[in-house]
């Protein structure tokens, strides 16, 4: 496999009883953003520092750049990382922090300079060699990191929620910054990250982590509109989950119902048969809102709800309602329109999704009981 | 109400005075007027009974005799020999403390570096000498496993003296030094790893960069320790341990020339002085920053 970067075959790693990454196996091509996407406690760190060489697999095999990397140590592996808190040496100028790597291999003093320099221009901060790390602002920081790292020409750059100690604004710049620098560099990274807006914005493939386990590998495109486990559906994106028993099934599509009787209608995921214990999940902006029914698309069921809140947030702005008659939450996103902008508080309104849209899949074990 | 606010601001400093009270008591009673007194003691001579003049007679004679010389040049070369053996041994133990054991098992480590301070230090330099005399503990195991034919006399060498100040010392490096360590944060030393560096590399671009005002502080302390010490060189060392606060108890003590020893005092504050400095101008730091690290 030359395009392969990175290869994890049936990695293990265990801390005591605990199964922190449970044999795990997947493929990083060449030149592409991979993230690892899961709540906080899933395993992505203990993989990262895995493939990092900070920790040994119990079982299973790492190779990067075609080569196992079994046994070798961190300083010796063809592999960078970005810190989560960044750990840019505060003892050194950012030059030498650059250059840090570079000394390290052996590279004469001229070149160093020389390369470093070219590097921090690279990034954008070509005049700030001479300055002291903490006279950088965060997002510069963020670049000195990725500079230190990227001057090595790493097979692998691998970066640990780097994102996770800027603030919003700063984190949304940031996101795009590393796009294209990404792009620029044509480095293959590794990502991790809690935040499912990072994962999908960033990576050309993200693997969803979950209890040591990937629930799904795919582009973030596959994860949104066709999530493969209860899961991926509620951590990736929005979405209005709804638990209930199968009422009525054929080959594509199922109808469930609530246990105190809501019923509708999804696309069937997984085998299931009447009585079946179900999650359906429905996106915000899947559905529709009307006054009256000839608002709404036509041939779709449509169900009658109540507003309970406004959730305005520009672009992303939504309604929380209740459906009318089980007090169910149920959120829709507004449509840009500004048609519904004078929207109030226990408006009586309709709602409707296209059952084609929506998806239902088995219940997972202890997930059954309460909402989302 | 200015008046209120001026009765307030004269509680406050009233209450600072009150507060600072003690510490300036104990400062110009114990340190300040004897150091006053002695200044004035090394620079008079005796002419006559009762009758003193100002002179510089007592200066003169320490650079006149060679003894003081010898002994005080080797009082200071051998300060700086343990201040380092001392740094080079609790490096180790403080980085185990700080870095490597987890928990309980850190704090167990400390209290066995602090056990031994419980007893007191004539106590503890009088276990080596059980340990060491000629027919003390070591001399007679070292017969026995057929190492030496007769008994050897351990104490009373330079070796002996040098292991016995390291060992009064030891607490007072291990201690900045895990403060300093301890404020190290762990993903640097990673950081440094993963961009290539080996252990060696690191230790000297990261860890002691990090540690510098910690290690600096250690070393004045026990350097002063050291230079100061009276019980363990005369112990240990015995008559020819030849350590300058021995040249200046003789002086108060056995010559009974005051003068002669207030000036030996005072050259000796001296060297203390002028050594911390140079220590803190080659290691390019700060006093002030150093000592908020202790």
């Amino acid at each position: 496999m030359s395009t392969a970067d990175l290869v994890a075959d049936a990695v293990v790693k265990r801390f005591a009883e605990h199964i922190a990454v449970d044999s795990l196996s997947f493929t990083v091509e060449r030149g592409s953003f991979f993230s690892i996407l899961g709540p906080s406690g899933c395993g992505k760190t203990t993989l990262l520092r895995m493939i990092a060489g900070f920790i040994a697999p119990d079982s299973g095999e790492i190779s990067i750049g075609g080569k196992s990397m079994q046994g070798i140590a961190p300083n010796r592996r063809p592999v960078n990382m970005v810190f989560q808190q960044l750990a840019l040496f505060p003892m050194m100028s950012v030059g030498e922090n650059v250059a840090f790597g570079l000394a390290r291999r052996g590279v004469a003093r001229a070149e160093r300079l020389r390369r470093s320099q070219a590097m921090l221009e690279r990034v954008g901060l070509g005049g700030a060699a001479s300055k002291r790390v903490d006279e950088l602002s965060g997002g510069q920081r963020q670049r000195v990191a990725i500079a230190r790292s990227l001057v090595l020409e790493p097979t692998l750059l691998l970066l640990d929620e780097p994102l996770g100690a800027l603030d919003l604004k700063l984190r949304e710049h940031m996101k795009i910054e590393l796009k294209q620098l990404q792009a620029a560099f044509g480095t293959t990274f590794v990502y991790i990250t809690h935040d499912q807006s990072e994962a999908l914005v960033l990576s050309d493939h993200v693997g969803v982590m979950s209890q040591g386990r990937f629930e799904q590998l795919g582009t973030p495109q596959d994860l949104y509109y066709r999530p493969h486990t209860p899961f991926v559906a509620s951590f990736v994106g929005a979405n209005n989950r709804i638990v209930g028993r199968v009422t009525s099934v054929d080959h594509a599509s199922v109808e469930m119902t609530t246990a105190d009787g809501w019923a509708i209608r999804a696309l069937k995921k997984g085998a299931m048969a009447v009585g079946d214990a179900v999650e359906g999940f429905v996106r915000p902006e899947v559905a529709s809102l009307g006054r009256t029914q000839t608002e709404l698309p036509a041939g779709q069921p449509w169900h009658a709800g109540e507003v309970q809140s406004l959730l305005f947030d520009g672009a992303n702005s939504a309604v929380l309602l209740q459906e009318r008659r089980t007090r169910r939450e149920f959120r829709i996103a507004l449509p840009q329109t500004g048609q519904f902008s004078d929207l109030k508080p226990q408006e009586k309104v309709l709602f409707s999704f296209d059952p084609e849209r929506a998806v239902c899949f088995p219940a997972r074990a202890g997930a059954a009981g309460h909402d989302a | 109400m200015p008046s209120a606010a001026l009765q307030r601001k004269w509680q406050g400093r009233l209450s600072l005075t009150l507060l600072l009270a003690p510490a300036l008591l104990w400062l110009c009673a114990l340190i300040i007027l004897p150091h006053i007194d002695l200044a004035i003691l090394s620079f008079r001579e005796r002419v006559g009974p009762r009758h003193y003049v100002a002179s510089l007679a007592q200066y003169r004679t320490f650079f006149a005799e060679p003894l003081y010389w010898h002994v005080f040049v080797r009082t200071a070369v051998m300060s700086v020999v343990a201040t380092f053996l001392t740094l080079l041994l609790a490096f180790p133990i403080a980085w185990i403390i700080a870095k490597l054991a987890q928990g309980r098992a850190s704090s167990l480590l400390f209290i066995l570096c602090l056990i031994p301070f419980w007893v007191s230090e004539t106590v503890r330099t009088l276990g080596w000498m059980i340990l060491l005399r000629e027919s003390g503990v070591l001399p007679s195991l070292l017969v026995k496993l057929g190492i030496t034919a007769v008994p050897v006399e351990l104490l009373y060498h330079d070796a002996t003296i040098m292991v016995g100040l390291i060992y009064t010392s030891l607490l007072f490096m291990v201690i900045p030094l895990i403060s300093s360590l301890e404020s190290l944060d762990n993903a640097l030393i990673e950081a440094a790893y993963d961009l290539g560096a080996d252990g060696f590399a690191i230790l000297r671009a990261i860890v002691i960069p990090h540690a510098a005002p910690g290690i600096t502080a250690g070393c004045i302390v026990v350097f002063m320790l050291t230079l100061g010490n009276y019980l363990t060189p005369t112990l240990l060392g015995g008559k020819n341990s030849q350590w300058f606060t021995e040249q200046i108890y003789t002086q108060f003590i056995t010559r009974f020339n005051w003068e002669q020893g207030a000036a030996l005092g005072f050259l000796l504050l001296a060297l203390s002085t002028v050594m911390v400095m140079v220590g803190l101008r080659l290691t390019g730091q700060r006093f002030g920053d150093v000592m908020r690290r202790t």
